[in-house]
């Protein structure tokens, strides 16, 4: 199954790659992983979403909580939870049609066209790993110059925070 | 308090009370080098290759229950160090390595002996610092012995550029008293639920059994354990790593387990219906087959690292915490209760036992006119009257030195299990010898592994560390043989080691004393004479059997009742 776990994790040098390469050490999946700090300088936070089986994931748990870096983590898909990821999308459009084809589907999915160039649209969707999924699934195909997506984030529902 | 860099990593080894520091010097250390010159608390032992400073302080740590320490140079020095750091991880032993680097501001050129330290050995240590700030030299060195040795121990590497033990440049040292890291509180007590439902289980088992690890070494546990095992009149296992934590003496001992575990253990294993494991981590060579591994048991597990638990063998009930409290809260809730350890009669269990006992799995050909190895490690055990530190090499001979040498005390028995380190055994032995004078120190081992980190026979003698070598001499890698005769249809593809040197020269040469033994009736004399020379080196060149085999033996992927035996031994299996 997929799993986001999200880390908060001391914001040392070094303190990526003990993560990274725990997971290539072990062999574990990482379908993504994304990291910035956190109102407090000293964190940072991580989200890391991987695949695996029951007693897999919980061994990811453990190791990764093994690492004396970190100083928290959870495993979102075990509560109620969002999960946003960012999608920046180049396409190349150049005639009329076209152009309103894209302009429409921005408009479906509820993105944002963040830059315009004659031949060219810069869009931004976030959402959903599926939404996502589904906007490039629905341009068509010849058109996408290039994908830059972020990695999933997340958070649980509630008042209940991954906190110190 | 105003101390440069470099004083400041020697003044924090004499906080922490670092009796001996193992090291090689190099240019990135010379500023350590130059401070520990203008101090004698500290002393400092000079080996002959990095390998041979992190085995020794390996040794040292194993032995002692104190953290090893070692000090080594950037570049080949830290690599050479390697193998030593990622022994003492896999058998999770308390080290603190500092490493020289190269200055701070050329870090990340291919400056000269630069490597990445921190990079290479993150995978095989506990945790490791890259010291940036000489301001934070004195908490790092805090942080690395704390970390090191609590909670489940292993090596910590710390990496400091040359520029941060400048001896200009001088700042005011206090060092912490204590430290607390946010994100590092390993556990103590077990969960005490778990710990009410886990007597419960144990007490109405019929088919007992306790299994226990190199964890009861570590974490001094042996007392309890004894306590436990007795109160509860259970069999013991023990793993190679555990071996002595509880007395081989002890009627309830049935042997190690494992892959050449005895017959007894082995079978027990298989049959149990209850199984207690603390402080052992369900390794490979001593699960067998994983889907057949105790097929009747439901599992209880104590461990304080909670990684251990459920890693490769499902258990019913986990326990996380330091095995001493959980094992006496165990023995006091069996002693305020109704039901007694004896309430279920066990007398058919110990009299299956008895049987499989009966077989005498380690039998080996005692009229043999060849010397048989097994007996030299019998005749050792009465010559040392069972008292000796014994280290090991790997291969054959580590078998037959932790199947024959019955280790009644825990940290006596020392060698490399998970990484199974050629070579780990003569450093060790001198790490040993250093922390212990007065005591006997063996290293058995084989004619290759020996010559893996042979140098060290220097440093013996420099620092009047005198060791008995005993060196099962059976002219291959006996161990690589004979797995090439029983799974390569003894296809023996470079397992030979056609040009061995005069062991009996080499020592000489040295400057200790060699002896060449080729007939069973000269090894009981050769070492009495050998322990007799307290104050010398001996290097016994014991010319054995090559043909001879470790038996039993479960080949991979074979279950716990599928043992190879010795020849002459017949399986009584059906019995079970
Ligand atoms: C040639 C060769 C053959 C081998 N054959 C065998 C064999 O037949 N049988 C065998 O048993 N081994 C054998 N080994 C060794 C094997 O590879 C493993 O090293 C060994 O089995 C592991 O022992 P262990 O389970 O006791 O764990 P260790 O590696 O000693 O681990 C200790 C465990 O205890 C825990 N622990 C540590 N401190 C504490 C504490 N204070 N409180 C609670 N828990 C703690 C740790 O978290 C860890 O889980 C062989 C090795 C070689 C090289
Ligand atoms: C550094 C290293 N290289 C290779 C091995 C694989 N290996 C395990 S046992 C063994 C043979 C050891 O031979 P020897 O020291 O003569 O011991 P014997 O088995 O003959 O008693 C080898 C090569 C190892 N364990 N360590
Ligand atoms: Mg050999």
């Amino acid at each position: 199954m997929r799993h986001i776990i999200s880390i908060l994790i001391e914001n040392e040098s070094g303190a990526l790659s003990r993560v990274a390469g725990l997971f290539s050490a072990r062999g574990y999946n990482i379908e993504s992983l994304t990291v910035a700090p956190t109102q407090d300088e000293s964190l940072s936070r991580m989200t890391l979403v991987t695949l695996g089986s029951d007693e897999v994931i919980e061994q990811i748990t453990k190791q990764l909580n093994k690492l004396i870096d970190v100083v928290k983590l959870i495993d979102i898909t075990a509560h109620e939870h969002i999960q946003r990821e960012l999608m920046l999308v180049k396409v190349l459009s150049v005639d009329n049609a076209a152009r309103q084809e894209v302009m429409r589907l921005v408009d479906i999915f509820r993105g944002r066209t963040i830059d315009v160039s004659p031949t060219t649209f810069v869009i931004e969707v976030t959402g959903e790993k599926s939404k996502l999924d589904a906007f490039l699934g629905s341009l068509e195909s010849g058109s996408i110059i290039e994908v830059v997506r972020s990695g999933v984030t997340g958070v649980m529902r509630g008042e209940r925070g991954l906190t110190l | 308090m105003e101390l440069s860099g470099a004083e400041i990593v020697i003044q924090c080894l004499k906080e922490e009370g670092v009796e001996f520091l193992f090291g090689y010097p190099g240019g990135a250390v010379l500023h350590i080098y130059d401070a520990l010159f203008q101090q004698d608390a500290v002393k400092h032992i000079l080996v002959r290759h990095e390998q041979g400073a992190t085995h020794a302080a390996d040794g040292y740590a194993r032995a002692t229950g104190k953290p090893g320490v070692v000090l080594v140079t950037s570049g080949p020095g830290a690599t050479n160090a390697v193998t030593g750091i990622a022994t003492a991880y896999m058998d999770s032993i308390p080290l603190v390595v500092i490493t020289g680097q190269v200055p701070l501001p050329v870090i990340g050129s291919d400056a000269f002996q630069e490597v990445d330290t921190v990079g290479i050995t993150r995978p095989c240590v506990k945790h490791n610092f890259l010291v940036k700030d000489v301001t934070r030299l004195a908490e790092t060195m805090k942080k690395a012995f704390y970390i090191a040795t609590t909670g489940r121990p292993g090596p910590v590497v710390v990496d400091i550029p040359k520029d941060v033990t400048d001896p200009n440049r001088k700042i005011p040292f206090e060092y912490p008293k204590t430290v607390s890291l946010r994100s590092y509180n390993p556990q103590v007590r077990g969960h005490r639920w778990q710990i009410k439902k886990a007597v419960d289980m144990l007490l109405g088992a019929k088919r007992p059994m306790i299994y226990s690890g190199g964890g009861v070494v570590l974490g001094n546990a042996s007392a309890a354990l004894t306590r436990f095992a007795r109160l509860l009149g259970f069999p013991v296992t023990q793993t190679l790593m555990g071996l002595g934590a509880f007395p081989s003496t002890d009627p309830r001992f049935v042997g190690m387990l494992g892959m050449h575990g005895t017959y007894e253990a082995n079978m027990a294993m298989h049959a149990c219906d209850v199984l207690i494991a603390i402080g052992a981590r369900f390794d490979d060579r001593v699960t067998g087959k994983i889907k057949e591994f105790c097929p009747h048991a439901r599992i209880i597990h104590i461990d304080i690292d909670p990684a251990s638990i459920s890693k490769t063998v499902r258990v019913d009930i986990p326990i996380v915490g330091e095995i001493t409290p959980v094992l006496d809260e165990m023995c006091e809730i069996i002693n305020s209760g109704d039901i007694k350890p004896d309430t279920i009669d066990r007398s058919g269990w110990w009299e299956q036992i008895r049987q499989w006992r009966g077989l005498d799995c380690l039998h080996y050909d005692r009229n043999s006119e060849r010397i048989k190895p097994q007996f030299v490690i019998e005749q050792l055990y009465e010559v040392t009257g069972g008292n000796a530190y014994v280290t090991s090499d790997v291969g054959q001979h580590q078998m037959w030195a932790a199947q024959f040498y019955k280790f009644d005390l825990p940290r006596r028995w020392i060698n490399s299990g998970g990484l199974g380190t050629m070579g780990f055994g003569l450093p060790a032995a001198l790490g040993v010898k250093l922390a212990f004078p007065e005591a006997d120190v063996a290293c058995v081992t084989g004619e290759a592994s020996i010559q893996m980190c042979i140098q060290e026979l220097a440093t013996l003698l420099q620092y009047r560390a005198p060791v008995k070598i005993i060196n099962l001499n059976n002219g291959y890698m006996g161990m690589v043989r004979q797995w090439q005769e029983f799974i390569y249809e003894s296809r023996y593809s470079h397992s030979y080691l056609e040009t061995l040197p005069d062991f009996r020269k080499l020592a000489e040469a040295y400057g200790h004393v060699g002896m060449q033994i080729k007939t069973p009736a000269d090894v009981r004399p050769a070492l009495e004479e050998a322990f007799r020379l307290r104050d010398r080196t001996v290097f016994m060149d014991f010319i054995t059997d090559p043909a001879e085999n470790v038996y039993p033996m479960i080949e991979a992927g074979k279950a716990h009742n599928e043992m190879r035996m010795a020849p002459g031994v017949s399986d009584t299996r059906e019995l079970a």
